[in-house]
């Protein structure tokens, strides 16, 4: 049976030389096709003597089989280097960049009030806006700051002279809510608020958050701990220096000042640097909006935005808030 | 308030430093501002004689000084000063010395003279922003001592930024009650000595307005030298206080002020006709301030004026007719008691502040009218001479503040504050703080003292215990319990956030903008609208409000065209201000700004400017951030001043606008000298707040759509809209969507028409559609477009 070996050896060689799949495939037709060499050899079994026949058939298959094998290994071989080659092909500059639209940005203002707001909101604080342009009661009388108040002086108004004014801290809202609402009332009130007042660290307009929590057993050191608590995690500092201080505003009683501890000037020198106000409502305020003073007690709380931005991410120039220069907007994605 | 650090210690002597002192007083709500040095830093500077005048340099403009400086050494010093005598003390900086601004002194030859040494002024120790010649200092000091030593110059001044409530904090005796009741120190007080009267000279007083002024305290000095200099002691003090020196008599009066918290003020008597009347001004009658200024009187202005005219507006400063100058003879001094809403904003009216109507606006104690009436008379007496009258005092006592009492209940306190406190403690505080306190188990009767006009009511009392205790003793104590409200957010806040976060995702930038514009660009964007108008605004650029956001958004973006940058999206959220016949309106809006190039510069994407469809798609991304049903709108062309005729447009909801957008009208583009176009939206957030469902799940087919696509010729002038409505009253259940995927003109298309290609999808929920069905709902569309805009078929 030389001749059937020799016969697969050859068969074999051809398909290891072939080039490429078409010359394989012409392999395969001429020796598995149904006119191939192997297939006429099966058709010619029949001549061969029968003792012979099933050996001869046997060798016939196997070789069959065996250059099946081959063909697919080498195809498969083929196809590998194909998909080589189309990757190689297709091979990008990765480096170049994306096509793509620019990413915006939100005001750091807005990303400040975002933190405070949800700081609050985590407690129970409703979020409650009000008119800019105010009248004299919401932003003033009803605060306890009667006419000619020394206070109002320190306000620095901007009066429409029709009795109406730009707000000159969003306090106007809680008397509104608290004219509305009963106890027990949480919320903050974020805004805009206006004073005449113009020079590198004085806005004409700045935003304020103004919180009011009413309810019966609050006390000083509730609004201590949760204002101390809220600068701490607005800071992100467990251990920022808070310092909690007598101050003075007619709608509360006691009142305080929050500072923070903040790098000063000469390296590992801090200073403090006032963050908000705050105090316990004073009985006149509840007295104006029909509200219980010996039933409830309440606190408020008010804090400038920018200045809380400022230490938040380092910007040193109050102005910059309000330029709308891009290449500061950027810097906010 | 401004202080000196010695004076204070003079009453009041805590062994602590500066640096504790001042922190004390911080804690305290005396919010220390600054802590600085009474002198800037000098040395070798001494006191020193002139002892002979030689004569002059060569020029003739400086004299030649032998001075005796103590060291037994005499010297020769040069020196050009106008008031240089034989027999001066001054001040030698002596070779050697260094003065403030890094000033060496060295021996030089000076017009042809040898010079060891400089003497000095005021101001070249910086001492006196500006002085005219050299220091002139008691003929009885010894020459050679060191000036700070003499001038007791190793002070400090400590400013305090003082709450308009503690007016009794507003003299060197009410900062020592303080410091005293804070640190448990005890206060040596001021005794000033009764001075009788010497004469019988009386001037009368009348007050026709005792509701404004409840005390006039009066007295006549005679034969006062007007031409006094007040002593250097004195000088130093009212310096340290940030009071210039004017003359003894007027250094007094303020020197009281400063030292008992009393505004005073003194007369020429000699100038003053007949008595003295306290009265509101008449109207149109004036008076000639001491500064110069000349101010025309309204009837609610309190003055002080003898029988011809005003002489000074009661409590804010006196009139130049009858100021006391160095011819002054004799004097009328007063010291009254204004209501302090009487005084209110009338300094600020005149453009005026002085210490003494900062003082009177606050509320002074009553009761420190005689003191300081003894006090001054005292001091005159001493330093200016002369012979005192009788003490003069009209008053309506019930007119004044009197002290009330209030009751605490020790039980409050503690609640309020959330201490542990007995109501010993709290007694004990309060007597610290002078209050008289009666107990009644719990319950306490506290009567503050006089000079504490702030305190009335039980929380002030308790803000006193808090203060008093410290603030560091206030515990951290969280609440045990929250109680929620279930309304939960008030829900318009919320579809802000997102869409204003769909903009940042598309590219925007925010930016936020005054809420005041200049008139001019109010009336370039709504040239219709009387805005809002500022009574006192801060530049003519700030004066009104805006109606609409577009014209900061305008300017923004002209700030960075300006600093090369063309590819701008901004937004921004506030308020606009309309006036209407209702009255003014604020509404938020959301608007915002393109212009530029749609994307980024990149190697990948063919550039292109952004064009009106840009901005729309944009506006009705944010409409679907807000879940408003698109299928409810209807958008419309708009005229609106501010924007391109046609290029601009609205949606509205029935009859409520809830957007408008539009290109900038060329006009505007024109006056703002912009050259490329602006595209503008501005969003109504109440009425887009209003209509937001929360989105009602519906179930998925599960079988297949078809889509089928047709191209219509049209005229141009049929719109979209009128193609999709056409469709949409069909009622077509199976129709799903209508999609324009092209719109074309031109090469193939006759002119004055275009054709539309539209993409229709079909689906029926519960089965599959067949052939048939589909084309028929196709031809019958097509066929109601033929009749309904005349469409044709594209062949």
């Amino acid at each position: 049976m030389t001749d059937l070996d020799s016969l697969e050896a050859a068969a074999l060689g051809e398909i290891q030389t072939a080039q490429d799949a078409d010359a394989l495939d012409a392999v395969r037709v001429r020796y598995l096709g149904k006119k191939g060499v192997l297939t006429e050899r099966l058709k010619t079994l029949g001549t061969l003597p029968s003792d012979e026949r099933p050996a001869a058939g046997q060798q016939i298959n196997r070789i069959k089989s065996s250059l099946k094998q081959a063909i697919a290994e080498k195809k498969s071989g083929f196809e590998q280097s194909d998909l080589q080659h189309r990757l190689g092909r297709e091979a990008l500059d990765v480096t170049l960049p994306g096509r793509r639209q620019d990413l915006g940005s939100l005001h750091p203002v807005t990303h400040t009030r975002i933190r405070i707001r949800e700081y609050f909101e985590r407690f129970g604080f409703s979020v409650e806006e009000g008119p800019e342009v105010e009248d004299e009661f919401h932003n003033f009388e009803a605060l306890n700051i009667p006419a000619h108040h020394p206070a109002r002086a320190m306000h620095d108004t901007f009066y429409f002279g029709d009795g109406m004014l730009l707000r000159t801290h969003a306090s106007s809202v809680q008397i509104r809510y608290m004219q509305h609402n009963s106890p027990p009332l949480r919320i903050i009130a974020p805004g805009r608020v206006y004073r005449c007042d113009s020079d590198p660290t004085h806005s004409p307009m700045f935003h304020q958050v103004e919180g009011l929590l009413v309810d019966e057993h609050t006390s000083f050191a509730h609004l201590k701990s949760m204002l101390v608590k809220f600068l701490q995690t607005f800071f992100e500092d467990e251990a920022l220096q808070v310092r909690f201080r007598p101050s003075y505003f007619p709608f509360t009683e006691p009142s305080a000042e929050i500072d923070v501890a903040i790098p000063g000037s000469e390296p590992g020198n801090l200073r403090w640097l006032e963050i908000l106000g705050c105090g316990m409502v004073h009985p006149a305020v509840f007295e104006q909006v029909g509200i219980d003073p010996k039933r409830y007690r309440g606190y408020a709380f008010g804090m400038g935005v920018e200045r809380l931005a400022m230490l938040r991410y380092q910007i040193d120039d109050l102005r910059l808030f309000f330029e709308n220069d891009l290449r500061f907007l950027k810097q906010f994605t | 308030m401004q202080v000196s650090e010695r004076w204070l210690r003079e009453w009041v002597d805590p062994s602590i430093d500066t640096q504790h002192l001042a922190e004390v007083l911080t804690m305290a709500g005396l919010e220390v501002d600054s802590i600085s040095p009474a002198a800037p830093a000098f040395s070798n500077v001494v006191t020193a004689k002139i002892t002979a005048l030689d004569s002059h340099t060569e020029d003739g403009k400086c004299h030649v000084c032998q001075v005796d400086d103590g060291s037994g050494q005499p010297l020769t010093v040069v020196c050009a000063a106008n008031n240089v005598r034989a027999g001066m003390m001054t001040a030698l900086a002596r070779v050697g010395a260094r003065l403030p601004g890094g000033t060496d002194i060295e021996a030089k030859t000076l017009y042809g003279v040898e010079s060891t040494g400089m003497l000095c002024s005021f101001a070249e120790l910086g001492l006196a922003e500006a002085s005219e010649g050299i220091i002139e200092l008691p003929e009885a000091c010894d020459p050679g001592t060191d000036l700070h030593e003499y001038l007791k110059l190793d002070d400090t001044i400590i400013d305090i930024d003082l709450t308009p409530n503690r007016a009794d904090c507003l003299s060197v005796q009410g900062l020592a009650r303080e410091v005293s009741a804070l640190l448990e120190s005890p206060i040596e007080e001021v005794t000033s000595p009764t001075i009788e009267a010497s004469t019988d000279t009386v001037f009368p007083v009348s007050i026709e307005a005792p509701e404004a002024c409840a005390r006039y305290v009066g007295r006549a000095i005679t034969g006062v030298a007007g031409d006094t200099a007040s002593p250097l002691w004195m000088q130093e003090k009212l310096r340290r206080s940030g009071l210039r020196s004017v003359n003894a008599v007027t250094d007094i009066t303020n020197y009281v002020m400063l030292e008992l918290g009393q505004p005073m003020h003194a007369f020429d008597l000699d100038k003053l006709d007949s008595g003295i009347v306290v009265r509101f001004a008449r109207a149109a009658e004036s008076l000639h301030l001491l500064n110069g200024q000349e101010v025309t009187l309204s009837v609610d202005e309190l003055v002080i004026a003898d029988a011809e005219s005003p002489l000074a507006l009661a409590g804010i400063m006196g009139g130049e007719r009858s100021c006391v100058g160095d011819q002054t003879n004799a004097v009328f001094l007063e010291a009254a008691w204004f209501h302090p809403r009487a005084l209110a904003g009338i300094a600020r009216r005149h453009g005026l502040h002085t210490d003494s109507s900062h003082r009177f606006e606050r509320g002074v104690d009553p009761d420190l009218a005689h003191l300081a009436m003894q006090r001054a008379t005292q001091l005159i007496l001493e330093i200016a001479g002369g012979e005192a009258g009788p003490v003069v005092c009209e008053e309506d006592i019930a007119r004044l503040p009197q002290t009330a009492e209030i009751e605490l209940e020790c039980s409050r306190a503690k609640d309020l504050l959330g201490i542990e406190l007995s109501a010993d403690e709290i007694e004990k505080l309060l007597v610290r703080l002078r209050c008289q306190v009666q107990r009644s188990g719990e319950r306490l009767h506290v009567v503050p003292p006089g000079f504490r006009t702030d305190l009335a009511i039980e929380a002030d009392l308790i803000e006193e215990i808090a203060r008093l205790k410290g603030y560091e003793a206030i515990p951290l104590t969280y609440e045990e319990s929250i109680s929620l409200d279930t309304r939960g957010q008030v829900a318009h806040t919320r579809p802000f956030e997102s869409m204003k976060q769909a903009l940042v995702g598309s590219g925007y930038n925010e930016i936020i903008s005054f809420s005041f514009v200049s008139q001019e660009m109010e009336t370039l964007f709504n040239p219709e609208h009387r805005a809002k108008a500022l009574e006192n605004p801060i530049s003519q650029e700030l004066s009104v409000m805006r109606s609409s956001l577009w014209p900061g958004l305008v300017q923004a973006a002209m700030h960075n065209f300006n600093r090369q940058q063309e590819r701008i999206r901004f937004f921004e959220h506030g308020l606009q201000f309309c006036q209407t016949p209702e009255g003014l309106l604020q509404r938020p809006v959301l608007a915002g700004l393109i212009c530029g190039n749609c994307e980024p510069e990149q190697w990948g994407a063919a550039p292109r400017e952004v064009d009106f469809y840009d901005l729309k798609g944009d506006v009705e991304r944010l409409l679907e951030v807000a879940r408003l049903p698109q299928d409810e709108f209807r958008v419309s062309p708009l005229e609106d001043p501010a924007l391109h005729p046609g290029q601009a447009a609205k949606i509205l909801h029935g009859d409520v606008m809830l957007a408008r957008f539009g290109a900038l009208h060329p006009r505007i583009q024109a006056v703002l000298e912009i050259n490329q176009t602006v595209y503008l939206f501005e969003l109504q957030l109440d009425e887009i707040s209003q209509r937001l469902p929360e989105p009602v799940f519906r179930s998925l087919s599960k079988y297949p759509l078809i889509r089928r696509d047709i191209t219509l010729i049209v005229d141009e002038a049929v719109s979209a809209a009128e193609i999709r409505s056409n469709i949409e009253q069909m009622q077509i259940p199976i129709l799903q969507h209508v999609g324009i995927f092209s719109v074309y003109t031109g090469k193939g298309i006759k002119k004055g028409k275009k054709s539309i290609s539209l993409g229709l999808i079909l689906q029926e929920f519960s089965r599959t559609l067949t052939d048939k069905e589909v084309e028929q709902t196709i031809t019958s569309i097509v066929s109601q477009l033929e009749h309904q805009v005349g469409a044709g078929m594209r062949s």
